[in-house]
């Protein structure tokens, strides 16, 4: 196994293609769970479960049953069904097993099916052509770049609520801005080569 | 009887809009609006998906359990838009090529599902197909404003027309290349929001 594409694999897929900021994957929960910093650590850690999880079993699926089958054209509808019955699954597992990450992710987990990360990251791998490992660690760094931009985010709304903002730009549209701020602050790694 | 087809329609563009006011499907609204041609094909492949799944999700709405309605609305999407995919892909390549992984991406904007449970679930096939039009064309025209901004910002074009330079002269003209990069999505979004609320501020004023 190469260790040195996993580690480009890995910084590429936090900072220089970050998954929010670079991709514009998983945009919504972006928005949505980053008004308070302890939300967007449950999320971002139900996310990153997920779509490591996600992100394996697809590829497995992908390339053990759709393509000796020769059923190619299903993979989004494989896909979607996979990721959604995962989401379920792991509620259930968490609620069973430890009640108190439930209580902390539990809100999320729904949400997350319809999160364009997950589908986003299991197409992506397979356009790419990553084998196992390489996919597990993309999903998982893919992840992991999401929650810090999320946190990020959230760090700087909570200040927002203190600060005097004009009155158009109140609500969303700040943060919009906020983000486009903090994209641009992202690009600083777009020049790096490893 | 029409006047009410229509009420349905003029909701989603302005009312409703899924992109401005319900703040749904920002993912592709975001990542591929970095010309305006994107921003019309993506607004396109989204409308016909919508469409089609409001009339379908409408005409069997009495034949699904109520517990399974949802993995059930999302196969019926998720055929949808591979039909989609496949069309564009074997149509219109070139676009394909450039709107690329956001094809698949349809079946997880949540207007389609959103629209598919609040919606046509409820209602009649032609009032749903009416509804579908009117978020779809609402969706279509905020992402062609906005990839418009940004491609007239970013590159000096219009619809891939040089149209900055024919408007000053090129030597005057210089593009501000963020603009079309994912930082200029972000900025561009968030002031086109902050221009909509100053607009509604001031006719809320005026109504006083």
């Amino acid at each position: 196994m190469d260790i040195s594409k996993l580690f480009a694999i890995i910084i590429g897929s936090i900072f220089i293609n970050n998954f929010i900021l670079a991709k514009f994957l998983g945009t919504c929960p972006f928005m949505g769970v980053s008004k308070k910093i302890s939300s967007s650590i449950g999320m971002g850690m139900a996310v990153t479960f997920v779509m490591t999880i996600a992100s394996s079993i697809t590829w497995i699926v992908y390339n053990y049953i759709l393509l000796p089958f020769n059923l190619k054209y299903l993979q989004i509808i494989a896909f979607i069904l996979i990721i959604a019955s995962l989401v379920q699954f792991v509620e259930m597992v968490i609620q069973k097993t430890s009640p108190n990450l439930y209580k902390a992710l539990g809100v999320f987990l729904p949400l997350i099916t319809t999160n364009c990360a997950v589908l986003g990251v299991a197409i992506l791998n397979i356009q790419e052509g990553y084998n196992f490992i390489e996919t597990t660690v993309n999903g998982f760094a893919g992840a992991v770049g999401f929650s810090i931009a999320l946190i990020i985010l959230a760090g700087i709304r909570e200040r927002l609520e203190y600060s005097e903002i004009p009155k158009s730009f109140q609500g969303v549209a700040i943060v919009f801005i906020t983000a486009g701020l903090l994209a641009m602050a992202f690009m600083g790694f777009s020049g790096m080569k490893i | 009887m029409s006047g009410k087809y229509y009420k349905e329609f003029i909701k989603g563009v302005f009312k409703e809009n899924p992109t401005f006011v319900l703040l749904l499907g920002l993912c592709p609204t975001l990542g591929v609006t970095s010309s305006a041609i994107n921003g019309v094909a993506m607004g396109l492949a989204t409308l016909i998906v919508l469409i089609v799944s409001n009339v379908l999700v409408s005409m069997i709405r009495r034949f699904i359990p109520d517990k399974i309605r949802i993995p059930a609305y999302v196969m019926l999407i998720a055929t949808l838009v591979t039909v989609v995919d496949m069309v564009m892909h074997a149509y219109v390549y070139e676009i394909y090529k450039v709107l690329g992984l956001f094809i698949p991406l349809i079946v997880v904007n949540c207007i389609i599902l959103g629209r598919a449970e609040a919606f046509a679930a409820k209602n009649g096939v032609v009032a749903s197909f009416f509804d579908g039009l009117g978020i779809g064309t609402g969706f279509t025209i905020s992402l062609t404003v906005l990839g418009m901004v940004r491609e007239i910002l970013g590159a000096g074009k219009l619809f891939g027309i040089n149209f900055m330079e024919i408007l000053v002269g090129a030597d005057k003209w210089q593009p501000a290349l963020i603009m079309i990069l994912p930082p200029g999505a972000f900025i561009t979004l968030g002031f086109l929001m902050a221009g909509i609320n100053y607009i509604k501020e001031k006719k809320h004023k005026e109504v006083k």
